[in-house]
């Protein structure tokens, strides 16, 4: 069963406009995974080069950050809503 | 090119001139490419509001619905750079997102002074510079005027 993926503004360019797409996986690391494979250009938004998700990239299943549950092994079912949320920095040169 | 409606422009200016020396943030709201309201955020940075700014996730969200609300979408977002240029730093590229305007005023001495804006290009490298175009509101097209206070309940 897909689980539901809602997309922040500035990534909807990469998933044909839609803000919100469905992929399969038991955890967050899987479908994030299979979102990717299927909306290539997401995953240099998403992912470091060492292959982690970036600092400033959120995910949360329903209303809890994944940082506070079991990060990218966080289990989901069909019944869940992930969420992509962006913190959005910066500041001016050190 | 960027259009921003006077009234936003000017509360850019002015949240930088309050928070100054320190960094100032807020979301850019807008229809069909136009920034009609600059929505003041609170900056929560741990790493020293001086130099670096930090919109959180619950305001981010906050500010998605609030542009959804008004039947707009999120144009992107802005920040100050006291006694910096009003250019984008390597740490604004770092942690840039794609499509988004990013609007940098830079303020002296507690001026607002140059104001531009940026996007990053898809590939992460680098971010190109816009146009920036100041539009005072027509009759047409009244500027938006909310007292709402932000954050709700502050």
């Amino acid at each position: 069963m897909a689980t539901r993926i809602l997309i922040p503004t500035p990534l909807r360019g990469f998933t044909d406009k839609q803000d919100v797409v469905e992929a399969d996986g038991q955890t967050v690391g899987e479908l994030l995974a299979n979102m990717t494979a299927r909306y290539t250009g997401l995953r240099q938004h998403l992912y470091a080069a060492d292959g982690s998700l970036r600092s400033f990239v959120n995910i949360y299943v329903n209303d809890d950050d994944i940082r506070y549950l079991d990060k990218e092994k966080t289990p989901v079912t069909a019944d869940d809503t992930v969420s992509i949320i962006p913190s959005v920095a910066g500041g001016r040169a050190s | 090119m960027l259009t921003i409606r006077a009234a936003a422009d000017a509360g850019i200016r002015r949240h930088g001139r309050d928070a100054y020396p320190h960094e100032c943030c807020g979301a850019l709201i807008g229809r069909a490419g136009v920034v009609t309201e600059a929505l003041a955020l609170p900056n929560a940075t741990a790493e020293g509001p001086r130099r670096r700014f930090l919109v959180r996730p619950v305001d981010y969200r906050a500010a998605e619905r609030r542009a959804a609300e008004r039947g707009g979408e999120l144009v992107g977002f802005y920040h100050s750079h006291p006694d910096g240029p009003a250019r984008p730093s390597q740490v604004d590229l770092d942690h840039a997102w794609p499509a988004f305007a990013y609007v940098i005023v830079a303020v002296a001495n507690h001026e607002p002074g140059s104001l531009t804006s940026w996007r990053m290009r898809d590939d992460r490298s680098s971010f190109d510079e816009e146009a920036v175009v100041i539009e005072t509101a027509d009759r047409n097209q009244p500027d938006e005027h909310d007292e709402t206070p932000w954050p709700p309940g502050s």
